[in-house]
């Protein structure tokens, strides 16, 4: 076979109504910005479940490294103070 | 080394998703490739059979119907290959794969779609297994499937609903229409049964999957609960099961049914069945005659990039 013409994969995101933030569907194939926003309304929003996509080319996001999971989330385990449940406030006292 | 077979098991053990960057086993990202390049596969090959009434539908709400559950399935592809692109895996090569006869898609849909009741046959049985299959996958180990699934699943329920429906009004119309429903259901059954997979004690790739969640339930007891959902169903419309062994069993609560020819799946498995050569060809021809079409988008694509570049 010839080589493959490999169109660019991109990463979907759906806002499904006024009010939620975009969500990550899935992704797909295109050779474009304008097709690959086409195809997303087309395989990703057939029962109008979106009022806003988001596409981007999948090379241009930049992600943690599951490996790296322990040493990069590990400072947040620790600090239980940054939970409202770490202070006892007294039976009475309201609005806090 | 060991240590990432450690993790991995123990997120296996605990049911914590695998995602698509983590660490696993080369067997299982490589046998998942396979299950979910084929399961998108049968999607889009899923598509012919049906596509094949469209300019025939009976009125213009089935028309519309079935175009709306055939751009479905095209879409449930397509979620597929996104996933098993996650893997590694290349859209390309799996088409070439397909089109070579090394990667396979459900034996189903080696079978024609002779009439109209056909159509209505294929939403409500084939679907209806399908949905039993794909409703336990929704918890597969491994993330991105599991998600297909669980969207695959909401879009599946009209799939069967409308092809119940469809039967219903055959069977309950003229004896014409009662007897082509008839007809549909004799032709489909078994096929529909072999859709589940050989025996488990024959069955021996079934193991590995298990141990690694990507299979949670085995094919006797899906195939068991397809049964069990749909015999009723069956009945209800008026029609009968072309399975004179078919027993309910008061203690199990399972409808025991008669034997499957397995020489039947094995030959459509191996490439004999009655539409076998039709669909590949229609994939390959698809495929090669439409390589103008992506080849002159993706230049298209580089020259205004190339302009837009010159122009900053």
């Amino acid at each position: 076979m010839e080589s493959k013409n490999n169109w660019s994969l991109y990463e979907v995101f759906i806002r499904s109504k006024q009010g939620l933030s975009h969500r990550h569907v899935g992704s797909l194939r295109a050779p474009d910005d304008e097709i690959a926003l086409q195809n997303a309304r087309d395989v990703y929003t057939r029962r109008n479940e979106g009022v806003s996509i988001w596409i981007v080319k999948s090379e241009l996001i930049t992600s943690s490294q599951p490996e790296e999971k322990p040493e990069f989330f590990e400072p947040s385990l620790d600090k239980v103070y940054r939970h409202p449940t770490f202070y006892q406030i007294p039976d009475g006292i309201e609005h806090i | 080394m060991n240590m990432q077979v450690e993790l991995f098991d123990n997120k296996i053990e605990k049911d914590i998703s695998i995602e698509p960057k983590d660490w696993m086993p080369d067997a299982y990202r490589k046998t998942l490739i396979r299950q979910i390049g084929q399961h998108a596969h049968s999607e889009v090959v899923g598509m012919l059979p049906e596509g094949n009434w469209i300019t025939r539908a009976p009125t213009l709400k089935r028309k519309a119907v079935l175009l709306a559950k055939v751009q479905d399935e095209a879409g449930h592809g397509l979620y597929l290959y996104s996933a098993a692109e996650t893997l590694g895996a290349d859209r390309d090569d799996m088409m070439d794969k397909l089109v070579a006869g090394r990667m396979k898609y459900s034996s189903i849909f080696n079978y024609p779609t002779l009439t109209w009741a056909d159509i209505a046959a294929i939403g409500w049985l084939v679907d209806g297994a399908a949905i039993v299959n794909q409703v336990a996958l929704c918890r597969t180990s491994y993330g991105p499937y599991a998600r297909a699934m669980v969207r695959i699943c909401k879009e599946e329920s009209f799939h069967q609903r409308q092809g119940f429906e469809a039967m219903m009004v055959l069977a309950n119309g003229t004896p014409e229409q009662k007897a082509m429903a008839q007809d549909a259901v004799d032709r489909f059954w078994w096929p529909v049964l072999m859709m589940f997979g050989p025996n488990d004690d024959n069955s021996p790739n079934s193991a590995l999957s298990m141990d690694w969640k990507i299979k949670l339930f085995s094919n006797d007891e899906l195939r068991q609960k397809f049964v069990n959902n749909t015999v009723s169903q069956v009945l209800q419309l008026g029609l009968t099961i072309p399975d004179k062994d078919l027993t309910f069993n008061e203690e199990t609560g399972n409808y025991e049914f008669g034997e499957i020819n397995w020489d039947e799946l094995f030959a459509v498995i191996a490439g004999k069945g009655p539409c076998n050569h039709e669909r590949i060809e229609a994939r390959r021809k698809a495929w090669e005659e439409g390589k103008w079409v992506r080849d002159s988008a993706a230049v298209y694509a580089q020259k205004q990039h190339a302009n837009t570049q010159k122009a900053a």
